[in-house]
């Protein structure tokens, strides 16, 4: 058995020679111990802290829920609509901001007025308009959705806006139009995340033409009947229910229709990950975690994602042949 | 500064609690809703990052002490280390909740996907360090094979980083970071073999 270097044995093990030290000593050097003992701590404990905590809302902000009484309409989902408060703080934008909460805290440099949109490509009106005037073009309804993040999150979300497909008819588009593309705002001015190059810049999605006209695809321009909050992609973002969140492209700025299927932003930074198609699927998972169960913010069990995160009746026979394992 | 002759009885106590305090103000944080709208995906990443660092602090003490020849290291080394393995089954604790406690989604997780994997097997292997860092254990075991055994720290470490790097969804900078002082640390194990002088008692390269 081999002997123990000394400068290894404990304090348990080797009783300290120091302590014989006279009287007026030992309440000296019991001061000093206390005092270092209790900047040790602080040191520590504080610095572990600074590095990992990051405390966000409170306990009575997390509660308000949302009350507004709507009548619920076909499209509309009874289950009840997630806090306010969750829905406005916790976002994935990362033009502001790689944390769930800096998208409510940085997007205030987002100037939403005026706003122009940029309509080109295979339509027989290409134009520019404003958002006021395109918002006027359409009588606004509510949409009560649900919303399932890719990262296995989920919420209720009481939508204003106007339906996709009543916006692509209205700009004709011409027979050779198959994809339409939407872009988002690029300027790093306004959207600070931009300065990263975690994403390449901007932010672009897309969805095949039939998939825009359905009716469940929406633009919304509003949230639980009050005007879009910066972070949830004002002015004009897009709410496709049974895709994952990163296909709802927010603070659009370009609609394009095309022929040629176009790149999107999360396909393009991790094919494996994130597809093209991004249609809600317990079957088939995230290389790094399972999408069979998902949290409902608010809820503390998860629950199991539906199909087409329960539209399955809806759109299923959108994907009719299709390898949806393969067309992720 | 080096304290001279001075006792440090009071140090190893001070890094428990200090090292501690955390938890407590995470269960704080947890019960006056301060985690934000998924308070179980922010608890388990802080005690991820808790875990993550407090391991590279402890592994940070035996270089520490060779450049510096100051004692004070070695006497927080285990206090850290043992916090470490706290926090880390303190994340995994959270992780089993997170999925309703179904051990075959668990069992499924740590099969399939090789991020859960390495996270799996750094806590895997800091346990057995954990259970023999006791003085009766380093006499049980005698000091070559107790130094032996707990080199796996490194590879804990490394396993741990790695998982860290691998469950961030796009920006890695701070696992990188991580990663870059754990090489860092492992260089200096490597380069720096503990000095031939009295001055500093010799120990085994461990």
């Amino acid at each position: 058995m081999a002997k123990l270097p000394r400068q290894l044995e404990g304090e348990e093990v080797a009783p300290l020679v120091t302590d014989t030290a006279p009287q007026g000593h030992t309440r000296r050097e019991f001061l000093r111990s206390a005092t270092l003992f209790t900047a040790t701590v602080a040191g520590l404990g504080g610095g572990l802290e600074l590095l990992t905590r990051r405390p966000s809302g409170t306990a009575e902000a997390q509660a308000a829920a949302v009350t507004r009484k709507r009548a619920l309409g076909p499209y509309d989902t009874s289950e009840p609509v997630t806090s306010y408060q969750a829905m406005t703080t916790y976002n994935n934008f990362y033009e502001f901001g790689l944390g769930k909460d800096d998208p409510s805290q940085n997007a205030g440099s987002l100037r939403t007025r005026p706003w122009i949109i940029k309509i080109d490509g295979e339509v027989r009106r290409p134009q520019t308009v404003d958002i006021d005037t395109l918002q006027s073009w359409f009588p606004l309804e509510d949409r009560v959705y649900r919303m399932r993040c890719v990262e296995a999150w989920s919420m209720v979300m009481p939508w204003m806006g106007f339906p996709l497909a009543a916006l692509i008819r209205r700009l004709e588009p011409t027979g050779k139009a198959k994809y339409v593309k939407f872009t988002t705002l690029q300027d790093p001015k306004q959207m600070p995340g931009q300065r990263s190059g975690v994403l390449d810049w901007p932010y672009v999605e897309a969805l095949r033409l039939d998939e825009a006209l359905h009716p469940l695809a929406f633009m919304a321009v509003g949230l639980d009947g009050k005007i879009l909050p910066n972070q949830n992609g004002a002015p004009l973002r897009l709410v496709i229910p049974w895709k994952y969140g990163f296909k709802n492209i927010k603070s659009i700025v370009r609609i394009s229709l095309v022929s040629e299927r176009p790149k999107t932003t999360w396909a393009l930074a991790a094919p494996d990950e994130y597809g093209f198609y991004a249609n809600v699927n317990p079957a088939v998972d995230h290389p790094r975690w399972s999408q069979a169960t998902e949290r409902r913010i608010g809820e503390v069990a998860r629950r199991k994602t539906l199909p087409f995160n329960g539209y399955a009746d809806a759109v299923a026979g959108l994907y009719k042949g299709l390898d949806l394992r393969r067309n992720f | 500064m080096a304290p001279g002759k001075r006792s440090l009885k009071w140090l190893p106590p001070a890094v428990y609690v200090g090292g501690f305090l955390p938890a407590l103000i995470l269960l704080g944080d947890a019960l006056s809703g301060l985690l934000g709208a998924d308070p179980i995906k922010r608890a388990t990443h802080q005690t991820g990052q808790l875990a993550i660092i407090l391991l590279l602090l402890s592994l940070a003490c035996t270089p520490l002490r060779l450049l510096t020849g100051w004692t004070w290291p070695a006497r927080v080394r285990k206090a850290l280390g043992l916090l470490a393995f706290g926090y880390a089954a303190l994340h995994f604790g959270i992780y089993l909740f997170d999925q309703n406690i179904l051990l075959l989604a668990v069992g499924e997780d740590i099969v399939k996907r090789p991020f859960i994997t390495v996270g799996f097997l750094a806590l895997l292997l800091l346990a057995p360090l954990a259970w023999t860092s006791t003085p009766a254990s380093m006499k049980r075991l005698g000091f070559q094979r107790w130094t032996r055994l707990h080199r796996l720290v490194y590879l804990a470490a490394a396993l741990g980083a790695l998982h860290y790097w691998w469950g961030v969804k796009q920006d890695r900078t701070v696992p990188t970071l991580l990663a870059a002082g754990l090489l860092g640390l492992l260089l200096l194990r490597l380069v720096k073999r503990p000095a031939k002088k009295p001055a500093t008692r010799p120990t085994s390269s461990g």
